[in-house]
């Protein structure tokens, strides 16, 4: 059933309404158990979109096999999504630096709360990103190290290829995930393809994972496949930036997820306009490269890739 | 006057990206003053060429005093002032949001790191800056809220009100807030405007800073000295906010006083031309902040008021 969480009317004959979908089983099996998939805070990732048609659509294929509840949110920040924004449009705002939000607050801070409140109490969120208009990510989850002993279990079960524990920071003490995880809600934060565009075998890859989610759960009592063994990082020195030294256009020489040796060519730097290579991106160590740069303009310091250490 | 470039990055197409500094005086590193970070930030950038100007004639005077150093960096992201946008040109990033910055981070970082690293240096910072709301502001000066500040201080620019701001998570990567944490008197000067030239308050803020010189020893400087500051806590102001979104429609203006009850801002139908609702003062107070944009959404603070003293 399609249900408004938050709606505000817009200065001009519009209403800006955030929805969801619930699907319950078809026969009332007393269990209040929920999943609750959420996409869209950030309006130019729409790698969540497909995992959310996906995820409904092989649902109610077997239906009978839903024993608790699965809760659909594919858009957070509808107006973002209308015009391939990343923020709130005219607000100039990252959706997810508002969270816990303030049901008395102004209209982000508002309808920040009333997703707070709806979400609030799932057995697990999942929060699906794609990066950004730059950076392509193999799949994978990203952990604040504070809420690392709830979260790896869950993780480990999502069917993603790593798992990133990261250091704890103050400005992202106001994202969704950060927000619900603190109140006992657990929040995983998926990463996975590149911003502005659906990579549907990613899509296909987490929706597994979101089935066997749901099993572990005792949410779903149909078939599941087999998910991935992810690595998980949790030395900051395990991981490598690299930063482009110099602008211009970087040129990959290599696929993101490859395996490289240290001193392997990931990508030229070049100058269209001289003929010349500005610069050689290689690798500092023996790594794979989970990140890799999508945009080719670079500026002094953009980030062209991240590696992560062989052990 | 010696101009330098403080930070510098090749460009492709573009002429290479600077950073530029004027600087006054030799010695101890005394005051910084920052204008524009923000390509909107076109007030905030006039004001600082005032001051270099206002600077070096007074140097030329011998006004400035010896073994006092003063740097003014008119703007620190003139690719986005060009072109007219607000945030960072490629990757949309606020340099606001990225101090103390890290030299081998992303371009931001490394922008807010190269220019840290010389103005960290100075005992009093001065950042001309912007509110992440589009408004109209009575001129003040503010600081953060977080105990390492001196309001004793901030009243030496004889500004209307110095205001202080409660601590935000997201603000521990500002520039004012770094400032203070490594040690610099930060204060943020605020005018009325920000996308467009307002000369009276950006005499006022001249002024203000010119006497904060005087006051401080670094410039002899014989202005009159400005208002007895009032010091106003964020928290403590009455916001009006709006119930209903529509085309907004004051009926004051910043830094008229207002009686309670008194009508502050109509909310018209943006169809059929009705009013819906009608704004008015909770309190006695005076309007220190004001909505800038024809339209508004519902639940937007459209007013901040100064509770009047008895
Ligand atoms: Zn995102």
């Amino acid at each position: 059933m399609i249900t408004t969480v938050a709606s505000k009317a817009l200065p001009v004959d519009e209403e800006l309404k955030i929805q969801k979908n619930r699907i319950e089983p078809e026969n009332d099996t007393g269990s209040k158990k929920r999943i609750s998939v959420v996409t869209g805070i950030h309006g130019d990732e729409l790698e969540g979109q497909y995992v959310c048609f996906e995820l409904i659509r092989r649902i109610k294929e077997q239906k009978e096999n839903l024993k608790g509840i699965v809760d659909i949110y594919p858009a957070m920040n509808p107006l973002g999504i209308d015009s391939i924004t990343r923020g709130i449009p005219a607000f100039e705002m990252d959706m997810n630096r508002l969270f816990p939000g303030d049901i008395e607050g102004n209209m982000t801070e508002y309808l920040a709360a009333r997703i707070m409140e709806d979400l609030t109490g799932s057995e697990v969120v999942l929060d699906i990103h794609a990066s950004n208009i730059y950076l392509t990510e193999i799949p994978q989850i990203r952990v604040n190290a504070v809420h690392e002993e709830q979260l790896i279990p869950l993780a480990k079960e999502a069917n993603v290829d790593f798992v990133w524990v990261h250091g704890a920071s103050t400005v992202l003490e106001s994202t969704l995930a950060y927000s619900l995880n603190s109140i006992g809600t657990p929040t995983l934060v998926v990463e996975m393809g590149v911003g502005m565009r659906i990579t549907k075998s990613y899509g296909d890859q987490m929706v597994d994972g979101i089935f066997n989610l749901m099993k572990k759960l005792g949410i779903w009592e149909g078939k599941t496949a087999a998910v991935r063994q992810p690595i998980i990082s949790r030395n900051p020195k395990d991981v490598a930036y690299l930063n482009a030294a110099t602008g211009g256009l970087f040129v990959p020489a290599v696929r993101h997820g490859a395996q490289l040796k240290e001193g392997e060519l990931i990508g030229r730097i070049i100058n269209p306009l001289s003929g010349g290579v500005r610069d050689e991106v290689r690798a500092p160590m023996d790594g794979m490269l989970f990140t890799i740069r999508e945009y080719p303009i670079v500026d002094e310091g953009s980030l062209v890739g991240r590696l992560l250490r062989t052990l | 006057m010696k101009k330098n470039t403080i930070y510098e990055i090749q460009g492709l197409y573009r002429d290479n990206f600077r950073v530029t500094g004027y600087e006054f005086g030799e010695g101890e590193e005394a005051v910084c003053i920052v204008g524009s970070m923000r390509g909107n930030e076109v007030q905030q950038l006039y004001c600082c060429s005032r001051l270099v100007k206002k600077l070096k004639g007074m140097e030329e005077e011998g006004k400035l005093t010896p073994g006092k150093k003063i740097l003014v960096i008119p703007c620190v992201n003139p690719y986005s002032v060009n072109i007219q946008k607000r945030f960072w040109t490629v990757d949309n990033t606020d340099i606001n949001r990225m101090f103390p910055g890290y030299d081998l981070g992303e371009t931001t970082q490394r922008i807010a790191d190269g220019v840290f690293r010389v103005i960290s240096a100075y005992r009093f910072g001065i950042q001309f800056t912007s509110f992440y709301m589009p408004g109209e502001f009575m001129p003040h000066v503010r600081m953060m809220d977080s105990g390492l500040e001196d309001t004793e201080l901030a009243k030496q620019f004889g500004m209307p009100y110095v205001v202080l701001r409660k601590v935000r998570p997201y603000d521990t990567t500002t520039l004012n807030y770094n400032w203070q944490i490594w040690e610099t008197q930060a204060f943020s000067m605020y005018t009325n405007t920000t996308t467009r030239i307002d000369r009276k308050s950006a005499k006022e803020a001249e002024r203000g800073i010119l006497t904060f010189l005087h006051k401080q020893g670094i410039a002899q400087y014989h202005g009159h000295d400005g208002y007895l500051s009032q010091i106003v806590k964020d928290v403590d102001m009455v916001s009006v906010r709006t119930g209903k979104a529509g085309l907004f429609e004051p009926a004051v203006s910043v830094g008229e006083e207002v009686g309670r009850g008194r009508i502050l801002a109509r909310i018209i139908d943006t169809y059929e031309g009705e009013v819906i609702e009608e704004l008015t003062a909770p309190v006695d107070g005076i309007v220190f902040f004001m909505h800038g944009e024809p339209l508004t959404y519902a639940d937007t603070a459209v007013f901040k008021l100064v509770v009047r003293e008895e």
